[in-house]
């Protein structure tokens, strides 16, 4: 393969095969992103499978797909038809099998109490009007795929989908007609910054690499994803492989970097052999190896497993992991794009950033820049988690507002409780209460409220959450996830979560506060590396917004969501019918009532699991 | 070097482009507290103690791994620093046993200086948890307490950088981050050389050598024991460091006058020993040269070197002298030709070495020295135990009145003086070699060639129709990389010496803190001006050795000379 012609010509066969493959069949899609697997789909496939054969149904192909995004609707089954709609199908199980294939592959009618939604196609829509489009779902409606635009689309072990679908073709561009400063200035003009939380210019940092001057340099690609909640780069290695693969040959190609490792934690598996299987068959079509598209590029790409230490998301610690070293930051500079791993410059970007490059080298950076605000371009994936309706994965313009993205994407708070907060940007990030909702989702904004983009975990809580207990749940993850290289991130966070532990048991002091303030200035005064510095950020962020809630835990001995078990008790009201119940269900024999009385509970023998007030059938129970 | 200009407290300074901000301050006398840093070993930035304020950062800097740049504004003790600093020792000491009064480190202790200077009062954090560690005492020559130890990862560092030997690494995570040997093994489990240097960069009471100065004091308050003290040539000039005095001073005067007031029946010295080494050694190397022995002959006096090819490299061991090291020659010498000589039953001797070594510890105690028919050394201290015992006596160190050694172990020779220094024993054989082999006697006894501090070094030395092709090797690093060479056959050379220790015993695990280069570098000289102050400066000339082989031993490499000088080795691998 020469020349970009020459891929179009690749393109049209790869249609023409996928065609004449699928001419007259119909087609089930089944999410085999790790979310479906795990709720699943793999039962489903067996199922379907069985229950087609028992029909002696011998005209459907089925594939796999990544995730689209909707986590909480897994297992998804797309059902297409020759020549009809793609629909697709959520929450889908092996029982319901039987009514989608006899239904909807055999006889064309939709299973409507299983519907998601289809794929907008004018073509197609013939007897499919009362399926909802995505466009038209709320989940989806102010949604912007474009670093997912494949997931859940297309099978992402094949290379024929991707290139059918125009993958490679930035490759291509950027190799065939572009030099390397070409390809950097367009991603500096394209106002790219890093996804993986400091948001520094992808451009520029592409721009120190190329500078660089040395026999050997490298591409490193972050896939380190740690964050708790955070899983935007596990969907998109798993759902469209080849993207990763392609961007990260653009960047070598306009660094001059011949060799490229992906930095991709153990823990996920699955994206670990797509990425590879990518990988080959990248290599077996030429889009990586030797001689690249007749350009004279060599680029050779590599998954290294990670070893499950949170810090290795740290980029100089990275590199020491992947040179089989103990991962522990060293100081900066020098900076890796003057010497990194092996001494030699590197460069690293996260999965979305290198997700993004391709489309910019594609459609041109001036299309690119046309989305989002003044400093933050395109869009951002964040992943829904806590107390929302729709939990999943949402990919939204920069600049949308993250009430937007709760209330609208998102469907609001689970279970009518009210909105108390937004955890937004990972451990190190920061909680963003209801006054803050407005602020619209880019660089600036989040760190000028005290938060931060961080890698785009956005976790929702409500008012049953205690804020001083999610400052813990946050330090306690860095605390123990510390190298332990530097003082203050390995003391300093312990005596820090000591302090918060001591406050949540109700045994907080005059001056708790002002020490927790104090202690977490000088750890992001002097840690070492990024993720010390902002190791303090949960306790200073809610501090900032919630300090009347730690105050109150400190001189009123009192937690406001009724959350800290030693600051609260359970009080049986009038409302007690004296079933009894209770009684039978305490493990302790802390309740006492005679039969059709008003029960009382013991508060000293009490442990405050919450059984009594899970059984009461009349409410009775309440938590002061 | 091109130079910048700095902004160091309101001060302007020019100072070399690539210099740390520490290094620049330092050049200019301004003080920066340091945990983790050593001048020997690369930067780690870990502790935090060295933070300054710099105008090209938000945050503050560790000063150490921060690079100056022309029209950098530093400031070193602001109030913000200060506080910085002021917290971090805090936070260390409230995961710190803090038993400063008991501790064998007090008063030498790096943690306990900066926060006095810090002027620490209280611990905010001190009520919280404690890292729980047993005291690591599988080690013959070293005790690890990992309480104490604030992961500033120095041993680390030393064992891998400057060693070579990789004993220790990080474990663990957060707040359980350990600094240990691998697998959850003591530091007697593992491939360690004992050569101490941990010991000698562990800024606290982490990793110390192991204490026996009891055991001397119980030897010397035993009417029915004869304590007799022998001194290696390295120990002459530090042991002024402990008492007070500046790196370089030579107290071998003293030092005599000390042990006597310690109340030693005998004070002795290993360079007598270090001469009879010479003898036995350099008649081996003349043996094995004209014999078509196993060469390249390597010197076998450092115990460290002696674990490391035992633990590593046995397959070498018959280019190995089988000359015992001085300390072992003295112990088998001292309960024989001595006992006999002084009319005193050998069973009511002890032998007690000072020595700059934490490795002479189990040197002395293997079971090959025991050819006296008794224990050859009883006891080992270190030149830091020694002034220990010696402050305890409170006595006016500098103002003794300077004293001789006992006979007939006593007497020396500058040859033997410059063992304690790397090249030094290359340079003494040398010395008797050529005469040896010659029948001439020389009066350039200077062999520049070997001399030095660099880890690896080569000469080609005419001996009279030969032309003798040495290699000088000090660190174990170098050590390991020359044995590679050894094995691959591309060592071509006839005799090597190695030591382990960076700059030979001067630098040994067991001398004076804090110890660092430039503190190597005035031993050294103090060692070569004993051995040019020397009426006799070589070996063979030594009047005492000369009797020794009259009376006693006959002849170099004769039967009784082998029975007791020489020894064997053998395979010691471990994982």
């Amino acid at each position: 393969m020469k020349s970009l012609a020459d891929l179009a010509a690749l393109r049209a066969k790869c249609q023409a095969e996928i065609a004449a493959r699928e001419k007259g069949k119909t087609l089930v899609i089944i999410g085999m992103g790790t979310c479906g697997i795990a709720a699943g789909a793999r039962e489903v496939q067996k199922a379907l499978e069985e229950e087609l054969a028992a029909h002696n149904v011998d005209n459907v192909i089925i594939k796999q797909t990544g995730c689209i995004g909707m986590c909480e609707q897994e297992v998804l089954v797309d059902i297409a038809r020759f020549g009809e709609a793609r629909v697709t199908y959520g929450k889908v199980k092996p029982e319901h099998v039987k009514a989608l294939v006899e239904e909807h592959i055999i006889n064309g009618r939709v299973v409507p109490e299983l519907v998601v939604g289809r794929f907008p196609d004018a073509n197609q829509d013939k007897g499919f009007g009362d399926v909802p489009k995505y466009s038209d779902i709320e989940f989806c409606k102010k949604q912007q795929h474009l670093v997912l635009e494949h997931c859940g689309v297309i099978d992402p072990d094949s290379l024929e989908e991707y290139v059918a679908l125009g993958g490679y073709e930035g490759l291509a561009k950027a190799l065939t007609a572009m030099k390397p400063e070409e390809v950097i200035d367009q991603v500096k003009k394209s106002g790219l910054r890093g996804r993986g939380g400091g948001g520094f210019p992808t451009g520029m940092k592409w721009q120190f690499c190329r500078n660089s001057v040395a026999d050997q340099k490298y591409v490193i690609c972050n896939a380190d994803e740690g964050d708790p909640g955070a899983f935007m780069d596990r969907s998109v290695m798993e759902g469209d492989p080849h993207r990763m693969v392609e961007g990260m040959a653009i960047g070598g190609y306009a660094m001059g970097a011949t060799e490229g490792y992906i930095y991709a934690r153990a823990e996920y598996p699955l994206a670990i052999k797509r990425l590879r299987a990518a990988i080959a068959a990248a290599e077996q079509a030429g889009f990586l190896g030797e001689n690249i598209f007749g350009s004279g590029f060599n680029f050779h790409l590599q998954v290294k497993e990670g070893a499950g230490a949170f810090v290795c998301g740290e980029e100089t610690a990275l590199m020491q992991s992947i040179e089989g070293k103990r991962g522990m930051p060293r100081p900066r500079p020098p900076f890796p794009a003057v010497s990194g791993l092996w001494g030699k410059p590197s460069n690293i970007n996260n999965v979305e950033t290198f997700a993004n490059v391709a489309m910019i080298i594609v459609k041109g950076a001036d299309w690119y820049a046309g989305m989002g605000t003044e400093g933050s371009k395109g869009t951002k994936v964040f992943a829904l988690t806590g107390k929302i309706k729709h939990t999943g994965l949402a990919e939204v313009e920069m600049g949308t507002t993250i009430r937007e993205i709760i209330f609208e994407v998102g469907g609001g708070i689970a279970n009518d409780k009210k909105f108390k907060a937004v955890q937004i940007g990972g451990p190190s990030g920061g909680c963003l209460p209801e006054s803050m909702l407005d602020l619209p989702v880019d660089y600036d904004s989040l760190i000028k409220a005290g938060a931060m983009m961080g890698s785009g975990g956005l976790v929702v809580m409500d008012e049953t959450t205690c804020m001083v207990d999610v400052a813990r749940f946050f330090l306690t993850f860095t605390q123990s996830e510390s190298c332990g290289k530097c003082t203050p991130c390995r003391e300093g966070t312990k005596r820090m979560l000591e302090i918060l532990n001591r406050i949540i048991d109700g045994k907080g002091r005059e001056g708790d506060i002002e020490l927790l303030e104090d202690l977490a200035g000088v750890i992001k005064d002097t840690a070492l590396c990024g993720l010390g510095q902002t190791a303090p950020n949960p306790v200073l962020a809610t501090l900032r917004y919630f300090r009347d809630e730690y105050e109150a835990h400190i001189k009123e001995h009192r937690c406001p969501a009724g959350a800290c078990s030693a600051l609260t008790k359970f009080v049986i009201s009038d409302r007690c019918k004296g079933c009894g119940l209770c009684k039978r269900n305490c493990p302790v024999q802390a309740i006492s009532g005679e039969p059709g009385k008003q029960h009382m509970i013991d508060t000293t023998k009490c442990i405050k699991c919450g059984a009594c007030m899970a059984n009461c059938p009349f409410k009775a129970i309440d938590r002061e | 070097m091109s130079m910048v200009t700095v902004y160091i407290d309101g001060n302007k300074y020019s100072v070399p482009e690539g210099m740390s901000v520490l290094q620049a301050c330092r050049m200019n006398n301004i003080y920066i507290p340091t945990l983790c840093y050593h001048p020997d070993l690369t930067p780690a930035g870990a502790c935090r103690l060295c933070v300054v304020e710099v105008n090209t950062s938000k945050t503050l800097v560790a000063s150490c791994v921060y690079p100056v740049a022309n029209d950098m504004v530093v400031q070193t003790n602001s109030a913000r620093v200060r506080k910085a600093r002021k917290t971090i020792v805090e936070l260390l000491l409230a995961n710190h046993p803090k038993d400063c009064l008991t501790c064998q480190k007090s008063g030498n202790c790096e943690l306990q200086k900066v926060a006095q200077e810090l002027g620490v009062r209280k611990i905010r954090f001190d009520e919280g948890e404690r890292r729980h560690h047993a005291k690591d005492e599988s080690n013959p020559s070293l005790v690890r307490d990992p309480e104490k130890c604030i992961l500033c990862g120095r041993c680390v560092r030393v064992c891998s950088e400057v060693q070579g030997m990789n004993v220790y690494g990080f474990q663990k995570r957060g707040f359980n981050t350990l600094v240990a040997p691998a697998f959850d093994c003591g530091l007697g489990e593992v491939a360690c050389s004992l050569c101490g240097q941990c010991s000698t960069v562990c800024p606290t009471g982490a990793i110390v050598e192991r204490d026996d100065t009891e055991k001397v004091r119980n030897a010397i308050n035993d009417p029915e024991k004869i304590v007799l003290v022998q001194m290696a040539p390295s120990v002459r000039v530090a042991l002024g460091e402990e008492m007070g005095m500046p790196a370089g001073s030579i107290v071998t005067g003293k030092m005599v006058a000390a042990l006597r007031k310690m109340g030693f029946d005998y004070v002795f010295d290993v360079n007598f020993a270090a001469d009879l080494t010479i003898m036995e050694e350099g008649y081996e190397f003349i043996h094995r040269l004209k014999n078509n022995g196993v060469l390249p002959m390597i010197t076998s006096c450092s115990p460290g070197w002696v674990n490391t090819l035992e633990l590593k490299y046995p397959g070498l061991i018959p280019h190995l002298s089988t000359a015992k090291s001085p300390q072992g020659m003295f112990g088998a010498i001292a309960k024989t030709y001595f006992a006999k000589k002084a009319n005193i039953d050998p069973a009511k001797i002890v032998t007690v070495s000072v020595m700059p070594c934490t490795a002479k510890k189990y040197e002395a105690a293997r079971d090959e020295l025991c050819d006296s028919g008794f224990r050859d050394i009883d006891i080992v201290i270190t030149t830091r135990e020694l002034g220990r015992m010696m402050r305890s006596l409170n006595i006016d160190f500098a103002s003794l009145k300077e004293e001789n050694f006992d006979s007939p172990l006593g007497a020396s020779t500058g040859a033997a003086a410059i063992f304690g220094t790397t090249g030094g024993v290359m340079e003494a054989a040398l010395r008797t070699v050529a005469e040896v082999v010659t029948g001439k006697s020389f009066d350039k006894v200077d062999y520049q060639q070997v001399r030095g501090m660099a880890e690896t070094r080569e000469a080609v030395i005419p001996v009279g129709d030969l032309q003798v092709k040495v290699a000088v090797v000090n660190t174990l690093k170098a050590a390991q990389e020359m044995c590679k060479r050894v094995v691959a056959g591309t060592a071509d050379y006839h005799f090597i010496e190695i030591m382990a220790c960076p700059g030979g015993c001067i630098g040994g695990g067991g001398q004076p803190l804090p110890v660092d280069y430039s503190k190597r570098v005035l031993r050294q000289k103090a060692i070569m001006q004993i051995d040019a102050d020397s009426l006799i400066r070589k070996s063979h000339e030594n009047p005492e050795i000369k009797t020794l082989y009259n009376e006693f031993l006959g002849e170099p490499l004769g039967e009784l000379s082998h029975k007791l000088l020489h020894t064997t080795y053998k395979s010691r691998q471990k994982r």
